[in-house]
Parts: structure tokens; sequence; C-alpha cells
């Protein structure tokens, strides 16, 4: 028997980028087989989310972590990929496209996806080395290179795309200077005041602005050195990114006779000006508008592919409102509809100064017209709401600044967790997925993680900023199943996490180690080597001063009170405050490896003196002759602040503009015999030269004209991290302050070995900036509460020990036998 | 202490109480160190004090249950046996003792017999760290 099977309709898409390939896949969603399907894509690469480039330029991400569909996905589903091909012309009368590499493809339905093109001003010096612009993985990987080459950059475009390259070049360590034709940042996103407080934020972090600054010349030999703008100044770098804009790319689709505007123009329908040529995303222009955002083109290329599987009737496109956040870590900033008011419009404003936070809304006839939101997001998801549905707010208007949960407390509105969303509510914007989408996919597929829940529905899988609604949308329909697959317990012992137990602590006035083993049901009957220090260390720190520190939860190090080595053996160093020391003290360390025919002395990386190979039993008596020259323990043994690094500083130095060594010795004054949750390391430094390397410190202070910087986060260790500038100080006093209070939040909030560097990616600078820096009362007490545990910490545990009162049994053999 | 109480091999080294709760004391002997560990329950267990792992003195570890966990690498060995808590493999030798009227003794120069695939120290250790 023939059963006569019709030729698949070839699909032909020119563009292998976000919004062809989500065109594809909702086309794939609806009619599987009706297509057989060629794309054309003019980079070497699968497609990629474009958005997350600036994620990976800021080393948050790793390239392999953006690709959207693997090659095998194409191959899975019968698409024929030509990457590094582009087509070079369509002919509507023939139905052909021809390729760069000379492939002619015929096709039935044509679908151009050619997204956007950088915009390039004329001006001389383009063709200099180290100029780019910020659009794909090419451009990324110049960016990448330039930064292990160079130390400036220069960005050209203060909006969008210029900032958060100018924030990845920051993170990978350049110094980057952003160049901005107008007076505010983004001004196409946000208002004035929003614009000011963004551009104090970044200014704080280190980008350097040049305001009204037209670009006239770049200029270099054959590597650029800099560029010099219409006014005259001159800004030097190695490095300049072109980030001015995009512009349609209407090319291919000019020459075709397609209709052209700024971009293709399409109908409701997503069709050009020939039926047969769909267009989506970037390069066509709909009712006038021409969108250069993620969440509209997705939008169309649900459109498109409902008219591509003949579902015509379905759907139109009728323009999207444009909402917008930035991807620049820590900076909290949001912009949807109209911002900028105008006629018939009211404003609202509400301003915190000492807080960060700004929000308005524009208002028209009782409704939401635009929204800005600045240092506090939360609420941005449903402004966005009200603003789409056009929904009447006067009876809650007085309240709306307050946001939803307020407005929902005083009763005008239903009550707010993410369960009482209605199923319509979008969670995430950039690929329009509803609450009731996800909801039902965690069902029908049997989801229990974030990565599933994103692979499976796209939800939070483009800029990630409605993670935290997906996982309580998980942790909602889940219910405890999903927890427990979340945070695993702080060891075999329990299945409480390392917060849940510190947050018990505390509030059931939990004071040993078997209270809290007890009242937390252990599983255990003394727990283990990983929670028993970690409990240790969590009672000490929340009851200073009552608690009896346990010796046997101690790791052996901070039981000795020395580092214990390969063969048994132990290593001593004595403190040496800022790094400085004394012909008595060395002549005493010298006295001692004599006496004790120590075999090893070595200078540490935390200048000071390290002997190495002293035998246990040896120890008290080492400690004891250390002692009478006025040596105490140095702590590097513990999880417990080790040194504080210095450069000589303005007593000698002929560069150094503060005394950084009597500012290293008054902070190791204050903080040494503290304990925390991992070792912490500070350094100062007397200029910014930064000769104690202060910049791969827990807390790093570098001196400048006015006072000094305080640096937090460092870490030199497997995976370096340079610190985050938490703020500018003016006085010793102050330094001394801040870095109490900020060594006393990391005691109290940090888990059990982690150190200040993963501690502050895992909560946000932004978080440590608003309980230190922007919140003065709170910093004080917290101050306060180091201080007062530092009382009960700052003995010497040497000289206890040497003296014989302490642990006499610790040091001695219980018994020799001859036999 | 003296160590001089001889009784058929057994040697008296001290006291319970001269051991601390979840700790372990050293005992000198001619073919080395021997660690003598206290467990919460009071049981008392003795071995080589040295880790099958890498040679680390076990006396300094912590002591958890009854097992003992090496400070130099996070191996933990069962108290009782000797033996290492898998996925790590290896034994250490194990030594005779026995409590009297709370003093404890020890016969250091009784050979026990090893288990079978405990010749020789360290084991290759499977998996990732604990």
């Amino acid at each position: 028997m023939n059963i006569h099977v019709p030729p698949k309709e070839r699909l032909v898409v020119i563009g292998n980028g976000m919004a062809g390939m989500r065109a594809v896949e909702e086309l794939l969603k609806r009619t599987p087989d009706r297509y057989e399907i060629t794309v054309f894509g003019a980079e070497p690469h699968v497609n990629y989310d474009r958005i997350l480039l600036s994620s990976v330029l800021a080393g948050e991400k790793e390239i392999d972590e953006i690709v959207i569909n693997s090659r095998s996905w194409y191959e899975e589903n019968g698409i024929r990929l030509f990457t590094g091909d582009p087509i070079i012309s369509i002919s509507g009368a023939a139905h052909t496209v021809t390729s760069k590499n000379g492939r002619v493809e015929p096709y039935d339905r044509l679908l151009v996806a050619t997204g956007s093109r950088p915009i390039v001003p004329p001006i001389p010096g383009l063709n200099l080395q180290g100029v780019c612009t910020f659009r794909d993985i090419a451009d990324i990987e110049q960016m990448i290179d330039a930064s292990t080459r160079h130390a400036k950059a220069i960005v050209i475009g203060g909006g969008l795309l210029g900032l958060e390259a100018a924030n990845g070049l920051l993170r990978r360590g350049m110094n980057v200077a952003v160049v901005h034709l107008m007076d505010t940042l983004m001004e196409r996103q946000l208002d004035h005041q929003a614009g000011k407080l963004l551009q104090r934020e970044l200014d704080e972090r280190g980008i350097n602005f040049f305001m009204n600054g037209q670009t006239e010349e770049i200029f270099g030999a054959t590597q650029v050195e800099g560029v010099r703008l219409a006014d005259g100044r001159e800004v030097p770098g190695n490095l300049v990114v072109m980030a001015i804009g995009i512009r349609p790319n209407t090319d291919l689709a000019r020459a075709a006779d397609l209709e052209i505007n700024r971009g293709i123009v399409v109908h409701d329908d997503m069709r050009s000006s020939d039926p047969d040529i769909f267009a989506v995303g970037e390069c066509a222009e709909h009712r006038g508008m021409t969108y250069g955002l993620v969440a509209p083109l997705y939008e169309m290329a649900k459109v498109c592919a409902d008219h591509l599987a003949g579902d015509a009737h379905k759907s139109s496109y009728t323009g999207s409102v444009l909402a917008t956040k930035l991807k620049v870590t820590g900076v909290d900033l949001f912009s949807a509809g109209n911002f900028s008011g105008g006629e018939d419009c009211g404003e609202m404003t509400y301003h915190d100064t000492t807080g960060q936070v700004y929000k308005k809304l524009v208002m028209r006839e009782g409704r939401v017209e635009g929204v800005v939101l600045y240092g506090d997001v939360t609420d941005s998801g449903w402004y966005l709401e009200l603003l789409r549905n056009k929904e009447d707010v006067a009876a809650f208007k007085d309240a709306i600044l307050f946001g939803q949960a307020i407005v929902a407390a005083m009763g005008k509105i239903k009550p707010v967790g993410v369960e009482d969303l209605p199923d319509n509510y979008q969670i995430c914007g950039c690929n329009g997925v509803s609450k009731g989408t996800i909801v039902q996919t965690i069902l029908d597929k049997g989801l229990s993680t974030l990565a599933e829940v994103r692979a499976h529905s796209k939800a939070s899988a483009s800029c990630g900023s409605c993670t935290g609604l997906v996982e309580g949308l998980l942790a909602a329909t889940l219910g405890d199943a999903f927890c427990k697959a979340k945070e695993p317990g702080m060891c075999r012992c329990t299945e409480h996490t390392h917060d849940e137990v510190r947050r018990q602590i505390i509030e059931q006035e939990l004071k040993t180690i078997p209270r809290v083993m007890s009242a937390l049901s252990w599983s255990t009957p003394d727990g283990c080597h990983s929670c028993r220090p970690a409990l240790n260390f969590y009672l000490l720190c929340a009851w200073p001063g009552e608690y009896v520190d346990d010796a046997q939860s101690r790791f052996i190090n901070e039981r000795a009170h020395a580092n214990i080595q390969k063969d048994g053996t132990f290593s001593v160093i004595p403190r040496m405050w800022g790094g400085t020391t004394s012909a008595k003290e060395l002549r005493a360390i010298a006295d001692v490896v004599d006496k004790h025919t120590i075999p090893t002395v070595k200078i540490t990386g935390g200048q000071r003196i390290d002997m190495l190979g002293v035998r246990k039993d040896q120890l008290p008596a080492v400690w004891r002759e250390l002692n009478e020259a006025g040596l105490v323990s140095g702590h590097a043994y513990g999880k417990a602040l080790r040194t504080v690094k210095t450069c000589v500083g303005s007593e000698w130095c002929r560069f150094g503009t503060q005394d950084s060594t009597a500012m290293g010795i008054a902070l190791e004054k204050m903080t040494w015999g503290s304990w925390h949750p991992h070792k912490v390391k500070l350094a100062v430094s007397g200029c910014p030269r930064n000769c104690a390397e202060a910049t791969i410190k827990d807390f790093g202070v570098v001196a400048i004209e006015s006072g000094w910087e305080l640096h937090v986060g460092g870490n030199g260790g497997i995976k370096v991290r340079a610190t985050d500038l938490l703020c500018k100080v003016a006085t010793e006093a102050e330094v001394l302050e801040y870095c109490a209070a900020f060594l006393q939040l990391y005691r109290e909030e940090a888990r059990y070995l982690e150190r200040t560097a993963p501690w502050i990616e895992r909560v946000g600078l932004d978080y440590v900036k608003g309980r230190i820096v922007r919140d003065a009362a709170g910093r004080k007490l917290l101050q306060d509460r180091f201080l007062y545990s530092q009382q009960f910490f700052q003995q010497d545990p040497w000289e206890e020990r040497a003296r014989g009162e302490t642990q006499p049994a610790e040091f001695r053999a219980l018994a020799t036998v001859d036999s | 202490m003296s160590g001089s109480d001889c009784l058929g091999g057994w040697r008296d080294v001290g006291l319970i109480d001269d051991i601390p709760k979840l700790g372990a004391r050293v005992v000198a002997t001619a073919r080395g160190n021997v660690a003598v560990f206290r467990t919460a329950d009071d049981e008392i267990f003795a071995l080589d004090d040295r880790c099958p792992h890498k040679g680390g003195p076990l006396s300094q570890g912590i002591v958890h249950g009854t097992y003992v966990t090496c400070p130099l690498h996070n191996w933990v060995i069962n108290l009782p046996t000797g033996e290492a808590v898998a996925p790590d493999q290896g034994c250490t030798r194990k030594v005779p003792v026995q409590i009297r009227d709370r003093r404890v003794f020890l016969n250091p120069a009784f050979t026990t017999i090893l288990p079978a695939g405990s010749v020789g120290w360290a084991r290759k250790r499977r998996g990732a760290a604990r």
C-alpha cells in the first residue's frame, strides 16, 4: 500500500539568535513536523543568551553556561544549522536565499531575525587596535583579553549596555572610564533623579564618569591610547568599547525590497510586506516601534509561531510595555512605561536619601502609567502588572508607593504570598511565563529543582531576576519536599542548616553543645568532626563570657594553639603587631630556636616569623621563653584574626599619605584574639600603590589623601577575589569602628568555614553596605558587640598554657613504657 | 604515672580521668606512640598513633561516638576495630587495653593479627573528601 506523504514545507531562518530560535522553539511546540527547518547564523556558535554576555564579562558566568540550545538540540529536532555562514541575499521572487559560502536555499516561508548592529559613529581612530563593540562573543573575548593586558578601559555610552560593559571590565580589575553624551545615565530608562543615584553608586565602585562628553577622536599609534572629547578633555585608555546603542540590521531586507522604515516593517501577524517573509526581534519595526529588550522579542516569537503553524486566528501582536532592569550585581534598578510623564500626568515619588531608595510612579487618570525604582525593586512585578492591566488604583493610591505588602496589610488588596498570585500573573518577564504555566510544569513533569524548572518552562532562565519568585513557587507547590532538596543540613548529624541552628541557639537560649544536640535532635550521640567545631564557634559567638569553650570540639590547631605539620610536629608563630618587630624580639626568637634546636625558621606571607618542627611537648617551654620577651600567640593556627599586614606608610615612605603602620597596629590591637567562622586577614596600605596588598584581604584599608578607603571580601587563596569597596572614611576612629562592625557581622552571620569572599558573594555587597555603611546605629551596635566579646578573648592562650594552668595534660604524654 | 607496674605484659598507664572525655592521650612505648582514647561513655580504646593514610597522629584528632577523625586529612577511624570508615580503606594496629578500678592498663607488646586487606599503610582513597 502506498501512502502519499506530502513533502514538508521549507522554513528558512536567517539569524541564529534569541528571537529567531525562540520562534523556532515555539513553532516546534505547536507543530513539530510541519516544516523542514534550516537556520543560518553569522556567528560560529550555537545560539546563546546574549543578555547574559554582561555576566560572562563580569566573570559571573562561563560561555558554556549561556548556551540556550546545543548542537544536539538542532539534530534532535531535525534542524539543519549553518553557523558562520551569513545569508547575503534574499530573492522574494524566486523564494530562495543565498549564503556567503554560495549555498542557495529555497524556502516556502522565510523568517528574518537578523537582530541589530551596534551604532558606531564615524570618528577618527576606529581602526586602532583595542577598539571594539559590545554585541557578541567575539567582542567579549576581546574585552576579557584586553583586561589581562591593559589597565585602563574607556566605555563610550552610559546607557544600559555601556554600564554593563563598564561594570564587567571593572570586575575584571580594569580602571574604567565612561564617556556619556548626556548629563544623566540611562536617560532612556531613568529619570534624572534615579540616573544621579545610579551614577553616585557606580562612582563609589570606582567608575570614572565623563558626562556631557562628545567623543571626537580615538587616538593612538597602533594601539588605542585614549579618546579626545569635543570640549578638549582627554581620557587615557588602551581599550575602547563603543556602546552607544543599536540599530536594526535591515540590509538584507532592504536589498530584497521589503518595506523598511527604521526596521523591517511588520504587521500584527509578524509578516513583512512580503506575506511569505516574517520578521521578529530587534530587526523588526511594529507600529512605528523597534525593540531592543528581550521580552518583546519573545512575545513576537510566539505570535510568529502561531501564524507559521497556521493558527492564524489565534493571535496578533499589539506591542509591548517596556520594562528594564540593569544587570549590574548589587544595583537594583527598574523602569517601565512612560516614566517621564507629560500632560494630564501626575507624579508620586518616595526618596529615602539615607537608605538610597528612590521610587517614582507616573499616574494618569487613576492608573499607573510609568515606574522608576532604584535601590528597592521588590514591587517591580506588581507595578508592572498594574501598568499592563491598566488597573484602577484610586482605592489605594495613598499607600501605593509603600509597596504591595503594605497595601495588602491595610486590607486594600488581597494578600500577596506567591501562592496568592493569580494564575495569569507573569512571573518571568523575559520569557513571558505565567505563574499557572510554571506550577503546571512543576506538577506535570515532577520537577523539584530550579534548574529543572528553568529547563522545562524557561522561567528565570534569561536575566534571572525572577529566580526568587520561581523558587517561591517551587516551595509552595512542593511543600517540604523542596526545602529539603534546597539546603542540605550542617552535616550528616542533623538536617538543620547552619543558619537554622544559629537561629535556634539564640531563640532557645542554648548554651552548651549537648543542649544544642538534644534540643535539635542530633542523630549522633556527640556529633562529628564537622559539626562540633562549628557549634563551638556559634556558641562562643552567641554567648561571649558565658559559654565555656569546649577544647575537645576544637580542631587540634586551636586546641594546642599551634599549627600541626605533616609529621605531627607543630609550627609556632608569634604575633608581630602590624608586621613590626625589634632587636629584643628577634634575639628571643633566635635564642629559642637555638635552645630547642628548631629545624626551620621562615618568614610567612603575613609578615611574621614561623618556627617549624617543634614537638608538642616542647610547646609550653617555647611559649614561656617567647612570652618573656613580650611575644604572644599570633593565632596563625586558628579560625581567627590572623595578621594585619602593613606597608611602612608616611613615617618613612616618600609616597605614603597616611601612617599605615600605626593604623595596622591599632587594628591588630583591637581585633587580635577574635574567633571567626574562618581565618581573617587584614592589611593597611599607606597610599593607593597598595604595597600591603590590601585588596585581596578580608578587610583591607587603603590610605588616600582625604582619609581611608575600606575594602572587604578579598581573598588571595585558591580562588583569587579582589575586594569590593565598602566606603571611604575620614578618620582612624572610623576605620576601627567600621572594621569592628564588619567583623562582627561576619562572625554573626557567615556559616562556619565560609570566608568573607564567598559570604559576601552569597549575601551581596549591598546587604553588607546596608548594615555597615547606611545603618549608622546598627553599625555602632555591631561594634559594641564586637568589643564586648573581645574582653573575654584577648588573653594570650600561650601564657595560660606556659604557666601550666590550662590544659596541663594536653602537652604531656600520659605515660612512658619501656616495651 | 610510673608505667612500671608490670602484670603479665600489662602496663598501668594511669587513671581514666587523666584522659579527657572525647579526647586522647599518648603513651610513649619502645615501638612508637600509642593513642589511648576515651569516649563520652568512658569507653577506652588504644591504637597505634598513626593514621593508615599518611601516618598522622590520631591522638590529636576529634573523637566522636566511637570514632576519631585524623587531624591531617580527615580520615575517620573506627576505634574498636582500627579500620578506616569507607570509602577510605586501611587499618591501624589495635593495642590491647583494659580497665581495673578506673586505672588503664595497656599491653603494647602484644601483637594483634591484622585483619585481611589491611596490609601496608595507605590505600588509595576513593570518592570525594568527607
